[in-house]
C-alpha cells in the first residue's frame, strides 16, 4: 500500500496527536469511566493504522522496527502477570489488591456513592490497565502493520 | 504453616501463571540463545509439574480444594472467579502435564531446524496454560475464556509448518469449527446467567431447575464439547489437525481435546448432575437418555474411525482416524456410566472410561511421536512411500510395537487394561455393544499390522539406506511414554486406586463439589 | 412485545451468521459470517443486563437523584461482552492472516477448489 494525497496526509498529522491523547486517557482512566487498557490501546492502534493508511504499510515498516514491537508486546503481559503475582506476594492471593486503602500510588479509599471522581483510586487496576493497554497497542499495531504489509507486497519472500 | 501449605495454598492459582509468565518471557529469552530457550522452556514446565504434583497429593487425600481470585473469602453476591480441584481435574492435570513435558523434550531436537520458534514456545505455554485452565476452574465463563485460548493457540500452531497447504487449510477448519462453537458455549453460558444470575459451576449446579431453557443450554453444551472432544458427526477436523500439526504440537493438543472431554463430563455429572437421575423425559429418565444418545454416537465413532483408518495412506492421518476411535471407546464407557447410574458396572465403567483418557492420550501420543519420528528421518508422510525402516530405527520400531499394541488393546500393555474394564461393564449394559466394541479394536490391531509392514518391514528402499536413528531427544520422549505404557499395563491397580478411583468418586459425588462452595458462603 | 425485539434480532443474526458459514463458498464470507453470530452472541449478553432507565453502572458523577444499585445496569454480562469482544478480535486476525497465507498459495478463495484434505 502506497501513501495517499497530501490532503489525506496533512488531516492525519492533525488527527493523530488528538487519537493518541484520547486513547492514552481512556487507558489511564480505565478505573474510573467506562474503557480501560483494550479500549484505549484499540484507540491508539487505530491512529496508528491511520498513519499506516495515509502514508503506506513500506513507509511504516521502514521506521519502526517490528522487533521491538513484540519486546512491547512480551513487556505488557510480563508486566501484568507480575502485578498479579505481586498481589501474592503483598495480600496472598493472586490477583490482590494490595494498594487499594494503602495510602501509596493509587492507594486513597474512595468515597461511597455518587461522588466526583479521584484519579488517585483503584489499586493496582490502573497498573494493570497501563500493562493491558501496552499490550494491546503494540500488539494490535504489529497485526494491522504486518497484515497491511503483506498484502501490499506481490510476490512474498518466503 | 509452614512453607509446603502455603505453596499448596497457591498452587491452583500458580500452576496457570508460572506457564503464562513464561509465555510471556520466551520471545525475551529467546533473543538470547536458543539453548536457553529450550531449558527455559523445561524450567518453566519442571516449575509448574512440582505444583500439579504438590497439588496433587493434598487434593487426593483432603478433598477438594477451593481458590478464590483477588480476595480472601467468599462474599455474598459471588462475582469471584473460583478455581475448584477436586480429584477429577487433578487427574486431567496430571495427563496435561505429562503430555506437556513429553511434547517439549521431543521438541528440542524435532523442530531443531525450523525458525520461528520463539513464536512456537510461546504458543505451546499458553496452549498448555489454558488446558489447564479449563481443567481447574469452577467458573463456566472463565472455562469459556480458555477454551477460546485454547482454540487460538492451537490454531495457530497447526499452522505452523506454514508452507503447506494442506496445513492451512486444517487450521481453518478448525478455528472455523472451533470459533462457532465457542461462540454458541457462551450463547449457553448467557442463558445460564440470566436464569440463575451466577457464573459459578457449583453455584449454577445447586439451583439448575431443567427448565426448558436449560434442555437447549445442555443440548448446545454437549453438541459443541463433544464436537471439540471429536464425536463423530462433527469429527471432521480432529484427523485433518492432528495430521498436519507438528507431532510434538499433536500432543499438547490431545491434551486440549481430552480437556473438552472432561468439559462434557463436568456438564453431565456436577451442573446436571442434580436433576439428571430425578428428571423424565419422553417418559424415560433423563439420564438413561443421555447415556444412550452418548453411547450411539460413541459406536458411530468407533466403526468410522477404523473404518476411515484403514483406507488412508497418510501416516499422521491414519493415527489421526484411530483417535477418532479411541475417543469413541471413551464416550462408550462414559454413556454406559450415564446410562446405567447407580449400578455396580457403572461405576466400573466409569473407572474404565477415565483410565482409558490417559492410556488414549499416551498410546495415540506415542504413535505420533513415531509418526514425527518416521517424518524427521525421511521427510515423507504416506505409507506407499516409506519402506523397511526396522534396519535402521531399531528403537522407533521397538516403540511403533508398543504403541499400536496399546492401541490395539493387545495384553501386557496399558490399553487392555482400560478396554477391559470397558468391555466388562459394558457387556452388562448390552451385550452388543460390548462385541462391537471389541470387534473395532480387532480391525485396528489389522490397520495397524499394515501400516507396520508398510513402513518398517519390507524391503529397504534405495532412498532411505542411510537414514539414521532418530535423535536422542526424540527417543527419550519416546521411550518415556513408551515405560509408562508398559508400567500402566503391568500394574493397573496402582493407577486405577491412585487416581482414577477418586476421580470416578468426585464425578459421582457432585454434592461434594457443589458444597465446598455453596457450603462456604 | 417490544422488549422481545432485541432476542428476535440476537436469533435473526446468529441464523444470518450461520447461513453465510454454511452456505457461501467465499473463505472471507465465512468470516464475515462468524463475526455476524458473535456480534448476535454480544448483543444478547448486552440485553441480558438492561434494565429499564439504568444508567451506567459507574459510581462516579452519577446522574443526581439515581437510586444505586438498582438504577443501574448489570456490569456482569458487560465484562463478559467486553472479554467475548477481545476474543473475537484475536480470532479474526487469526482466520483474516490465515486466509491470506490460503490466498497466496492457491490463487483462489473459493472452498471447493481448496480441498486436498477431503477423503
Amino acid at each position: 500500500m502506497s501513501g495517499m494525497s497530501k490532503i489525506v496526509k496533512t488531516s492525519v498529522n492533525i488527527l493523530f496527536p488528538l487519537t493518541m491523547i484520547f486513547g492514552l486517557y481512556v487507558i489511564a482512566h480505565g478505573h474510573l469511566t467506562p474503557g480501560g487498557g483494550f479500549q484505549g490501546g484499540a484507540i491508539v492502534a487505530s491512529g496508528c493504522a491511520m498513519i499506516v493508511v495515509a502514508y503506506g504499510s513500506k513507509w511504516v515498516f521502514k521506521q519502526i522496527n517490528e522487533k521491538r514491537l513484540s519486546t512491547f508486546e512480551s513487556i505488557g503481559g510480563v508486566g501484568f502477570i507480575t502485578v498479579a503475582l505481586l498481589g501474592l506476594v503483598f495480600s496472598t492471593v493472586f490477583f490482590g489488591n494490595f494498594l487499594a486503602g494503602s495510602n501509596l500510588l493509587f492507594g486513597t479509599t474512595p468515597a461511597t456513592g455518587s461522588t466526583g471522581a479521584d484519579f488517585n483510586t483503584g489499586g493496582v487496576l490502573p497498573l494493570m490497565n497501563f500493562a493491558v493497554g501496552v499490550k494491546v497497542i503494540a500488539g494490535l499495531f504489529v497485526i494491522v502493520l504486518v497484515m497491511a504489509y503483506a498484502s501490499s507486497v506481490k510476490e512474498w519472500d518466503t | 504453616m509452614n512453607i509446603i501449605d502455603v505453596l499448596i495454598e497457591q498452587s491452583p492459582a500458580l500452576i496457570i501463571a508460572i506457564p503464562l509468565l513464561g509465555a510471556f518471557l520466551m520471545p525475551l529469552v529467546s533473543r538470547i540463545n536458543s539453548t536457553l530457550r529450550n531449558i527455559f522452556g523445561l524450567l518453566v514446565l519442571c516449575l509448574t509439574g512440582f505444583f500439579v504434583g504438590i497439588l496433587a497429593s493434598d487434593v487426593l487425600a483432603n478433598g477438594p480444594r477451593l481458590y478464590i481470585f483477588g480476595a480472601k473469602d467468599l462474599a455474598v453476591p459471588m462475582v469471584r472467579i473460583l478455581f475448584e480441584v477436586d480429584s477429577m481435574s487433578i487427574f486431567m492435570a496430571l495427563i496435561t502435564m505429562v503430555l506437556a513435558f513429553i511434547a517439549l523434550i521431543y521438541s528440542w531436537s524435532f523442530m531443531k531446524d525450523h525458525d520461528g520458534l520463539d513464536k512456537y514456545y510461546t504458543l505451546v505455554l499458553l496452549l498448555i496454560t489454558s488446558t489447564f485452565g479449563m481443567e481447574l476452574t469452577g467458573d463456566i465463563f472463565n472455562f469459556f475464556v480458555f477454551l477460546e485460548i485454547s482454540c487460538i493457540a492451537s490454531c495457530a500452531l497447526i499452522a505452523f509448518w506454514i508452507s503447506e497447504g494442506e496445513a492451512l487449510e486444517a487450521a481453518f477448519k478448525y478455528i472455523v469449527v472451533s470459533a462457532i462453537g465457542a461462540l454458541f458455549v457462551l450463547f449457553a453460558i448467557g442463558m445460564l446467567y440470566a436464569q440463575y444470575n451466577a457464573l459459578n459451576i457449583a453455584t449454577l449446579a445447586n439451583v439448575l431447575k431443567y427448565t426448558f431453557l436449560d434442555k437447549i443450554i445442555l443440548v448446545l453444551l454437549l453438541v459443541v464439547l463433544g464436537m471439540k472432544a471429536g464425536l463423530v458427526p462433527m469429527h471432521m477436523w480432529l484427523p485433518d489437525s492432528y495430521g498436519r500439526a507438528p507431532p510434538s504440537v499433536t500432543l499438547i493438543i490431545i491434551g486440549a481435546t481430552l480437556a473438552s472431554f472432561y468439559g462434557v463430563l463436568r456438564v453431565i455429572f456436577t451442573l446436571y448432575g442434580n436433576v439428571l437421575s430425578t428428571t423424565m423425559r419422553f417418559s424415560i429418565p433423563l439420564n438413561v437418555l443421555v447415556g444412550w444418545i452418548l453411547i450411539t454416537l460413541a459406536i458411530i465413532s468407533i466403526i468410522v474411525g477404523v473404518a476411515m483408518a484403514l483406507v488412508q495412506s497418510d501416516f499422521m492421518r491414519l493415527i489421526g482416524f484411530s483417535a477418532v476411535t479411541e475417543v469413541g471407546y471413551m464416550f462408550l464407557a462414559i454413556g454406559a456410566g450415564i446410562a446405567a447410574l447407580g449400578t455396580p458396572y457403572a461405576t466400573t465403567a466409569l473407572q474404565g472410561g477415565i483410565l482409558h483418557l490417559l492410556n488414549d492420550a499416551l498410546d495415540i501420543g506415542l504413535l505420533f511421536l513415531v509418526a514425527g519420528a518416521v517424518y524427521y528421518t525421511t521427510k515423507k508422510r504416506s505409507l506407499d512411500d516409506t519402506s523397511g525402516l526396522a534396519r535402521n530405527m531399531k528403537y522407533t520400531t521397538v516403540f511403533f510395537v508398543i504403541g499400536f499394541l496399546a492401541v490395539a488393546g493387545m495384553p501386557p500393555l496399558n490399553g487392555f487394561a482400560s478396554k477391559f474394564l470397558i468391555y466388562e461393564s459394558v457387556y452388562q449394559l448390552n451385550p452388543i455393544l460390548s462385541i462391537v466394541a471389541i470387534l473395532c479394536s480387532i480391525l485396528m490391531l489389522a490397520v495397524f499390522v499394515k501400516v507396520f509392514y508398510a513402513v518398517f518391514m519390507g524391503p529397504e528402499l534405495p532412498a532411505f539406506k542411510n537414514v539414521t536413528e532418530a535423535p536422542r531427544s526424540m527417543l527419550l520422549a519416546m521411550g518415556l511414554v513408551a515405560a509408562l505404557a508398559i508400567f500402566i499395563g503391568l500394574f493397573p491397580n496402582l493407577v486405577i486406586d491412585a487416581l482414577v478411583k477418586p476421580a470416578a468418586d468426585a464425578l459421582l459425588n457432585h454434592a461434594q463439589y457443589i458444597g465446598t462452595v455453596v457450603g462456604g458462603i | 412485545m417490544i422488549e422481545y425485539i432485541p432476542f428476535i434480532a440476537v436469533v435473526t443474526m446468529i441464523f444470518i451468521g450461520l447461513y453465510a458459514v454454511l452456505f457461501r463458498r467465499n473463505l472471507i464470507k465465512i468470516v464475515i459470517g462468524i463475526s455476524i453470530i458473535e456480534s448476535g452472541v454480544n448483543l444478547f449478553l448486552i440485553t441480558l443486563g438492561y434494565r429499564e432507565g439504568g444508567v451506567a453502572p459507574i459510581f462516579t458523577s452519577l446522574p443526581p437523584g439515581t437510586t444505586y444499585p438498582a438504577g443501574m445496569v448489570l456490569p456482569v454480562p458487560q465484562a463478559l461482552t467486553l472479554t467475548s469482544i477481545v476474543i473475537g478480535v484475536a480470532v479474526l486476525a487469526l482466520m483474516l492472516s490465515l486466509v491470506m497465507h490460503i490466498y497466496r498459495k492457491y490463487g483462489t478463495l473459493d472452498v471447493r477448489k481448496i480441498r486436498r484434505l477431503k477423503e
